[in-house]
Formats: structure tokens, C-alpha cells, sequence
């Protein structure tokens, strides 16, 4: 039957023909090379993208048209109407969700220092924070509360001078506060890139610190289903996490994505005592569906994060005597037996964060895209207070509400430049819910943000690319904010801003600041390639940051940091200059990079600790924001080689310095410098088996600022309060061993096993706000189970 | 046409979000519950009364120190029978804290000290069970007697810890727990 079928066809005068030209989308360049399959034939365009099929019967053919590094179309054609057809290919791939990222590439800005980790070091992470993947990058340290609470510090920069663009939108997460970690679940990220400074101007003006872009996986335009369920289970802290994700995709450009993650440890141990109360139960889901055509698509994409944090018991300290107390003693004074349960002092952060995004790509031009995106924050804060009653009742209890529409046209159709130009609106409202019946430690605001771009990037010639960028952004924020009347004067407020009252509320001034800044930012750079293997880029960033909440408006007793904040309504935005170099060599065997900054940043708000108030509650140390003109000097520098097809050893150094510049006194958390060695062995023909061992030093940071000196109501005397003290030098090993199974037919099965502080090592971290009270982490065991289906 | 619409839906959300949240109450004041302000300590020996006061305004949130007073000097020698009162003073009328320390008596406890050579002692004159019904022997503290021996002069501390272990050997490194109260008095015993 289906013989005589084909010669039914055949005895059809099968003498049609279809000619045209494939052309690429963007700048409308016809592509050579390109192919189109049918019926098990394949035919080239010439170099003028043409092409002529012959013989073709009077019937409908599906045709398949393909080109390097370009999505395949499937279209069906009529033979019986049609003889003539162009066909349009995206050739440039969009930045944003369709680069394959690896290792090496450098992909957000042409000049400014960038690195990116993948889904093999994503995965590594899987049962930790956003924060602990993020130091696999030279250069980025991270400021802990604990093991679970961790911020990324960027070359000496953390909070928010760090931007956190979660899939395409910027997290606004109350990053102004020590003890928040970034509201994100790390098994959601399919790839990560750190741009060390503000260069990338698209995603805002104030990255002083620089730019940490989450993105997701890529669903291809095809029939797919994939999935992958990660176990990890962990020894120290006796829990682990479950991750799983599937993704579906549809030729038609339809996808569907879905995601969740559960987590859950107990306390975690120090190499001789378990630190009590360090518990975290997190949750996280996400789902997304959309269209991704080839002119246009779009998306919506949900969100939810829950996270449930233990802060150490013995960290929570009443007055300055019990701080000395507590440094003094070098051990915990609350050690309990291990348990799951979390108890007060302790946080619960929820994240809800809701994207809708559409994009239309114009012929010979470029692409628009708009995005909407919502994000409500909720933060509690639970600490120990007088009474079982008040003890349900959190201290601290902030509802962040934000609201943002952007829109960019990305002019891409010319082959030697790029340009990009984008508005953003945003609105926030944060509220402090007075249930605590705790001074609101930040006011219930509304504010106002936009925006405006305009970034280029100008391919010279093969060799040699330019980008340049400005950007000017507005923000208004307006507060309502009760002072108490003795603070108010304190501050000298009453002289500033008397202004500002607009109610008397018996010892408390409600009051109504409102603030705006314009901040201007801007860069300019280029990235240069010689002798093949070497590239050197040179970028200038100036950026303008306003100050958060925080520095602004703090003042009172922060109780679960046992220190009085204080912010201050004088404070200005702060601007950087950053100088940025890397030199950078890439071949199979060898491969370094050297890159050297310089920051100078004019009215750098800081927060430092400076005297002490008294009270009956005992004393508590004042940690005041203040402006400072500082320089941050620094260098990361890393170097991979492979020695032959089985071993590999990798080198990373970095180390940053940080001083006002006036009167030189170093910055406070600052990172120390650190020096990584790893050694890795590999034979894929063994169940691609890997094994490494890695060294990590790190030096005493011995840049601090003076020790305070305070009056000690207990003794009645002035003491000395080590606050600024470091701890000291110390050094952790780590290995890591994998192998993968086949299972059944394109299933996959990875095996990890990794040991983290081997030598079961005491330290403690500079960086970590639990040093005075603690140890770090002793030995972890993790066992990690991939399954890729 | 689609996509304009698709556009128009979007931007629509968007300001009737931003338009529904705007409200423009004024948020309502609070008062910190946990607030002390005044602590009296009347030590009593026969006619013999020596009150001890502190008195912080603005608590633990303000900048305004503790303002102490003594209302005269110890006598050498003597048992004084003592007892403690909390007041929140920012309330009118003033909330009387003690009761709340009452009600907890097993989860408090003051503790007091004679330092810098101040020659006196203190022992405590009430247990959790004057207070609570299924109260323990544990002292409190709210009541005490102070013996005073040789003239001298130095330090006199009061903390109430929150939370303590209990029973514990009277000092606060045993009992540990979280500071409530922490004030210290310059005393001379004559």
C-alpha cells in the first residue's frame, strides 16, 4: 500500500518548485549554510541565502529550516499555492534567556569583570543559600549570621550596594538589614553571573557593589520533558534537601515550567558543641508557562519563598556587660541537646514574587520587551521577650510591597552595534504592623522610583568592542515616622527638621520625611582580544546609590542584635567611581585572570559601632550611620590548569582594602584575603568519575576599626568592648568525590559525596556576626542524589 | 492588535495595583510593653528608710541615661529589709511591672551584689510559691534582707534576669538568662 502511495505521488507530475532566500530576522542578512530537510533531503543555501528545491509534487511538505546557533522552524507548505517562500532564522540569540552559559563566557557587559557558575556548581550548593554558591567566585565573600543567614559581599561591598535580579527581576527583599539573606531559593537558578560593579546599567544605577543576575533554565522550542530531583542529606545540622523541577516545552514555542524545594535542619554543630537554635526550615515552589516564539512570546512566572530561621541562642544578649560576658568566655553559655524545633530568637521571611513579561522582536530592528513584576516581602522577627504571650508576638513584623513595570527596545539588527535603551516605574510600600508593640525600628514609607537608559556596545572590528552606558534614576521616599521627642533632640532634629512634625503623640513626634535624590550613573569601556588566546577589558563606572530605609530612618534598639541603630535623615546618596582591569589567557591547558580594581566612593554611608547608651535595661553599644569619603583597593585573581587528561588544579587569590580616606581607618567587614587551592581528578570512562580535594586559607583581616572604649554599668567602670576584634587566621579542607549511572533509557543517575572541614578545624569567621559568641561549623558529610530525567 | 491589547491589560493591572494600596493614615503610635522605667528599691531598718531610685524616661530605645538617686547613706551594721518595685511610668496611670513578675515568679529572679568593697550581703526573704500557687522554693527576689557590716564605700547591683536556670549558686554567670534590668548604685555604708 504504501509503495503503490508513492507511486500514486509519483505518477503525479511531480515537477514543482520552490525557490527563495533565508534571511536572518534581525538585520535581515540572508544566511548562507542554512538547510532545509524534507522527506530525508537536505538542502544548502548559497552565499546569498537562496535556494531552489525541485521535483517537488503538488502536495504539502513539512520543511525543516535550520542554521547554526539558530532555533529550527517546521513549516508547512502547499506546494499546489505556493512556488515562492522566504524564511526568517533568529540568528542573534537574546541575552536574556536563550545564551548558553558556560564557564568562561562573559556575557552581561562587554568590559566590566564578570563571572559565571553553572548548573554543576549550582547543584554542588543545592541544600545551602544563594550566598555560599556565590563565593565559588573570586571576589565574593559573604557577611553570615550563622551558617543559614548569608549576604554576599561583592569586592568589599555588600547589602544594598548588591542588586539581585531574580529572573529578570530585581529583588527588593529588605537587603538593608545585617541579618537578611536574599529571599531565594538557589535550586531555582540555572545559571548565575556576578557583574563586579555597576557597568551592567540595565538592571539599575546603583550596583555599587555590583550585579548578581539569577536566571532559569532555558526550555528549548522543542517536544521536551525534562526533569531532575536532587536529595541532599547532611550530617551536621541532620537534615537535607529535596529539589525537584520538570520543564515541558512544545515546538510551537509553549512551555510550562514547575519547580519546589523543601529543606530541613536541625541545629548544627561546631566541632566541639552544638550551636543551639540554628535550625531552618525552607520551602520554595515556582511555576511558569508562557510562549517563546520566534517574533514574539511571553511568560508568567510565580514564586513563593518560606523560609523559617534559627539565630543562636547564645547570641542573644541582653546588655553590653552580657557581650563582654559572651567574648570573654569564648564558649557558648546555651548549649541544649540537638533538636529540629526552632525557638525565639528566630526569623520568618515569606516571598511572593510575580512576573508577567511580554516581548515582540520587529524585523530588521530589534527586540521590545515590557515586564510587570510584583514581590510582597513579609518579614518577622521573633526575639525573647518578657512574657509567654509577647514571646508569640513578633518584634519586628515589615510587609514590603512592591510594584514594577520596565520596558526596553534592544536595537540589535546592525552587526556592528548594539543599542539599548529602557524606562522602569516602581512602587514600594513597606508597613510595620504596630501588633509588635515594639518600636517600629523602620517607618511605614511609600516610595517612588524611575528610571531611564540608554546602553551601547560598538564592535570596532573583531578584536577590539566598545560599550558605553548612562543611566538617571529618580527616587522619592516618603515616611511617617514616630521619633521619641528625647531622640528627636538627641539627633539635633529639632533645629534640622522641625519641619517634618505633623502630630504630637505624648513622648513620641510623629513626623513625615520626604526625601528625593536623582541619581546619575554611567559607563564606559572596552574589551580587547589579541594574540588569540588573551583578552583584555577595561571598564569605568560611576554610580549613584540613595540611602535605604535603614540608614535613614533606624533608631532605636535592634533586640536581636542587642545594639541601638541609628540612622540618620542627613544622609545623601552616595556616589562610586570604580576603575576596573582584567587580563585574561584561555587555553585547553591553561587558563589565568588577573583583574585589579579601584573604587573611590564619595559620602559612603557606613555603620559603626561608636559609643554606648545607657539605660535601665543596662547599656547597649550604638551603631551609628555616618558618610565618609573611602577607597576600596583590590585584586582577584585566578588560574586554572590542566596538566594532563586526569588532573586539573585550580588557584584563586583575592583580596580587597578598604579605608576611609581622610584619616585611613579601615572600613568594618571587610573580607580578609584568601587563597584557594583545589585539586581535581577526573576519568570519564569511570562513571565520569570526579574526585577533588580543595584548601582554603584565610588570613586575619588585621584592617579593623578601633575597639570602643564604654562605660560598663555592672562594674561601674570604662571596659574595653572587643567588638572589632578579628578572630584569627585559620584554614579548612574540603573533598568532594562523584560518579554518574545510566538508568533505563535517557535517564541519568550522580552520586556526590563531599566532606566539608575534613579536619573538623575551630574557627572563627570575621565575617560572621556570630563570632563573638561561637565557633563556625565543624565536619559536614553531604551525600547528594541527581536524578536527570 | 493582540499584543497592544495584551500590553494595555498589563500596564492597567498595574496602576490600579499601585493606586489600590495608596492610603494616607497616619500609623498609630507604640508604646513599648516592656518598658521600665522606674526602679525603687526601699531598704527599711526600724525608722531607718533609704530609698534607692532610677528612673529612665525614655528606656533602652532612647538617649537619655537613667537618672539615680540615693536618699542617704547605709548605716554600718544593720539588717535592712528590702523590696523591689517596677514601674512603667510612661503609662498614665503607671503600670506596676511587678505584678508581671509575679505572675511569672518562676521565670525571674534579681539578683544582688555588693562590689568594690562594699561590706554588705544580701539574702532573698521570698520564694515563687508567695506568688504562684504551684510555685517552687526558688527565691525571686522581689523582697530581701541586706546586713551591712564595716563602713565602706563601692557598688551596689541589681539585675533581673529573665529565664534563669533554677535553682542556681546566686550569681549571674550560673544562672545565665536573658537581662531584664541591669542598674548599679554608688553606696557608703557609715
Amino acid at each position: 500500500m504504501f509503495l503503490l502511495g508513492i507511486r500514486f505521488l509519483s505518477a503525479q507530475e511531480c515537477d514543482k518548485t520552490i525557490s527563495g532566500t533565508i534571511i536572518d530576522f534581525h538585520d535581515g542578512t540572508p544566511l548562507e549554510e542554512a538547510t532545509i530537510t524534507y522527506n530525508n533531503k537536505t538542502i544548502k543555501t548559497d552565499q546569498n541565502g537562496s535556494y531552489v528545491i525541485k521535483d517537488l509534487c503538488p502536495t504539502s511538505y513539512a520543511f525543516t529550516i535550520s542554521h547554526e546557533n539558530c532555533n529550527s522552524q517546521v513549516v508547512t507548505i502547499n506546494l499546489n499555492k505556493i512556488s515562492k517562500k522566504d524564511f526568517y532564522l533568529e540568528h542573534h540569540l537574546s541575552e536574556l534567556e536563550e545564551v548558553k552559559v558556560s564557564g568562561a563566557k562573559h556575557n552581561k557587559t562587554s568590559s566590566s569583570q564578570e563571572e559565571t557558575i553553572g548548573q554543576n556548581i549550582l547543584e554542588k550548593y543545592s541544600s545551602a543559600s544563594l550566598g555560599d554558591a556565590l563565593r565559588e567566585i573570586t571576589g565574593v565573600s559573604s557577611l553570615n549570621t550563622g551558617a543559614t543567614i548569608v549576604k554576599p559581599i561583592i569586592q568589599g561591598l555588600n547589602g544594598s550596594r548588591i542588586l539581585i535580579i531574580n529572573n529578570g527581576v530585581r529583588m527588593q527583599d529588605m537587603e538593608w538589614g545585617e541579618e537578611h539573606a536574599p529571599n531565594v531559593d538557589i535550586n531555582t537558578a540555572g545559571s548565575i553571573t556576578v557583574v563586579k560593579g555597576a557597568a551592567a546599567l540595565r538592571y539599575g544605577g546603583d550596583a555599587i557593589g555590583g550585579v548578581v543576575v539569577i536566571e532559569p533554565h532555558i526550555s528549548p522550542a522543542k517536544d521536551t520533558l525534562i526533569g531532575k530531583t536532587i536529595i541532599t542529606g547532611a550530617n551536621n545540622g541532620r537534615g537535607g534537601t529535596i529539589s525537584s523541577k520538570i520543564s515541558k516545552g512544545h515546538e510551537n514555542g509553549w512551555f510550562f515550567k514547575a519547580q519546589g524545594t523543601l529543606k530541613r535542619f536541625g541545629d548544627v554543630e561546631a566541632p566541639d558543641y552544638i550551636l543551639s537554635n540554628t535550625g531552618i526550615f525552607e520551602k520554595g515552589i515556582s511555576i511558569s508557562l508562557g510562549v517563546n516564539k520566534f517574533t514574539h512570546g511571553w511568560d508568567a512566572y510565580y514564586s513563593f519563598f518560606d523560609n523559617e530561621i534559627g539565630v543562636l541562642a547564645t547570641s542573644h544578649i541582653g546588655n553590653v556587660d552580657d557581650l563582654i560576658e559572651s567574648i570573654n568566655n569564648r564558649e557558648p553559655s546555651i548549649i541544649r541537646d540537638f533538636t529540629y524545633n526552632i525557638n525565639n530568637p528566630k526569623q520568618e521571611v515569606t516571598h511572593h514574587l510575580g512576573r508577567l513579561r511580554y516581548f515582540k522582536r520587529f524585523e530588521k530592528l530589534g527586540k521590545w520587551t515590557t515586564q510587570y513584576d510584583f514581590q510582597r516581602n513579609k518579614r518577622f522577627e521573633f526575639d525573647i521577650r518578657q512574657s509567654e504571650e509577647l514571646r508569640k508576638i513578633p518584634s519586628i513584623d515589615l510587609e514590603l510591597t512592591t510594584h514594577t513595570i520596565t520596558s526596553d527596545f534592544k536595537l540589535d539588527a546592525k552587526s556592528d552595534y548594539t543599542l539599548d535603551a529602557g524606562i522602569l516605574m516602581r512602587y514600594q510600600d513597606n508597613f510595620a504592623d504596630p501588633e509588635t508593640d515594639v518600636k517600629r525600628l523602620i517607618p511605614d514609607y511609600k516610595k517612588y522610583d524611575a528610571g531611564i537608559f540608554l546602553t551601547g556596545i560598538y564592535n570596532f572590528n573583531d578584536a577590539l568592542i566598545f560599550d558605553a552606558g548612562i543611566r538617571y534614576d529618580y527616587n522619592q521616599i516618603d515616611a511617617k515616622k514616630f521619633y521619641q521627642k528625647t531622640r528627636w533632640s538627641e539627633r539635633g532634629y529639632d533645629t534640622d527638621f522641625s519641619n517634618l512634625i505633623i502630630e504630637d503623640s505624648g513622648t513620641q513626634w510623629l513626623t513625615n520625611p520626604k526625601f528625593e535624590y536623582h541619581n546619575t550613573s554611567a559607563t564606559a569601556g572596552f574589551q580587547y582580544s589579541f594574540k588569540e588566546q588573551y583578552e583584555l577589558r577595561f571598564n569605568y563606572a560611576l554610580a549613584q546609590r540613595a540611602p535605604n530605609p535603614s540608614e535613614l530612618f533606624s533608631d532605636g534598639l535592634h533586640h536581636s542584635a542587642a545594639r541601638i541603630e541609628l540612622g540618620d535623615l542627613r544622609i545623601k546618596q552616595e556616589t562610586s567611581h570604580k576603575i576596573a582591569m582584567s587580563l585574561q589567557k584561555n587555553d585547553e591547558h591553561w587558563r589565568w585572570e588577573i583583574a585589579p580594581y579601584i573604587n573611590f566612593i564619595n559620602n559612603y554611608i557606613l555603620l559603626n559601632p561608636t559609643s554606648v547608651e545607657l539605660s535601665l535595661r543596662g547599656a547597649f553599644p550604638v551603631w551609628e550611620n555616618r558618610q565618609a569619603d573611602v577607597r576600596l583597593l583590590g585584586v582577584d585573581a585566578n588560574l586554572y590548569a590542566k596538566w594532563n587528561d586526569l588532573w586539573k588544579t585550580s588557584h584563586s587569590f583575592s583580596l580587597v582594602k578598604g579605608k576611609e580616606a581622610k584619616n585611613d581607618t579601615p572600613l568594618i567587614n571587610i573580607p580578609a584575603p584568601n587563597i584557594d587551592n583545589k585539586i581535581t581528578f577526573e576519568k570519564e570512562n569511570w562513571l565520569g568519575f570526579n574526585a577533588s580535594i580543595e584548601s582554603q586559607y584565610f588570613f586575619k583581616q588585621n584592617e579593623v576599626p578601633a575597639n570602643i572604649e564604654v562605660f560598663s554599668p555592672r562594674l561601674q567602670q570604662d571596659v574595653f568592648l572587643e567588638i572589632n576584634t578579628p578572630p584569627d587566621a585559620y584554614h579548612l579542607l574540603h573533598a568532594d568525590a562523584n560518579i554518574k549511572f545510566p538508568l533505563w533509557e535517557q535517564n541519568q543517575l550522580k552520586i556526590g559525596l563531599a566532606v566539608k572541614n575534613v579536619l573538623n578545624t575551630n574557627y572563627r569567621n570575621y565575617l560572621n556576626r556570630q563570632r563573638y559568641f561561637a565557633d563556625d561549623l565543624g565536619r559536614n558529610f553531604l551525600l547528594k542524589l541527581t536524578f536527570n530525567y | 492588535m493582540k499584543n497592544i491589547k495584551f500590553i494595555s491589560a498589563l500596564v492597567i493591572t498595574g496602576i490600579l495595583f499601585i493606586s489600590c494600596s495608596s492610603d494616607d493614615d497616619n500609623p498609630v503610635p507604640i508604646n513599648d510593653e516592656e518598658l521600665i522605667t522606674t526602679l525603687t528599691i526601699t531598704l527599711t531598718s526600724g525608722n531607718d528608710v533609704v530609698t534607692l531610685k532610677s528612673y529612665d524616661e525614655d528606656g533602652a530605645d532612647g538617649p537619655t541615661a537613667p537618672a539615680i538617686t540615693v536618699s542617704k547613706n547605709l548605716s554600718a551594721n544593720t539588717t535592712y529589709s528590702g523590696v523591689i518595685s517596677l514601674l512603667n511610668e510612661s503609662e498614665n496611670p503607671a503600670e506596676n511591672v511587678n505584678e508581671e513578675i509575679e505572675e511569672e515568679a518562676d521565670e525571674h529572679q534579681f539578683f544582688l551584689e555588693g562590689r568594690n568593697g562594699l561590706n554588705l550581703t544580701t539574702t532573698y526573704t521570698d520564694k515563687e510559691s508567695d506568688y504562684l500557687t504551684s510555685g517552687s522554693e526558688n527565691p525571686v527576689g522581689i523582697t530581701f534582707d541586706l546586713t551591712t557590716t564595716d563602713a565602706s564605700s563601692g557598688i551596689f547591683t541589681v539585675t533581673l534576669r529573665h529565664m534563669p536556670k533554677k535553682p542556681n549558686d546566686g550569681t549571674l554567670t550560673d544562672a545565665g538568662g536573658d537581662t531584664d534590668l541591669s542598674q548599679s548604685f554608688d553606696l557608703t555604708i557609715e
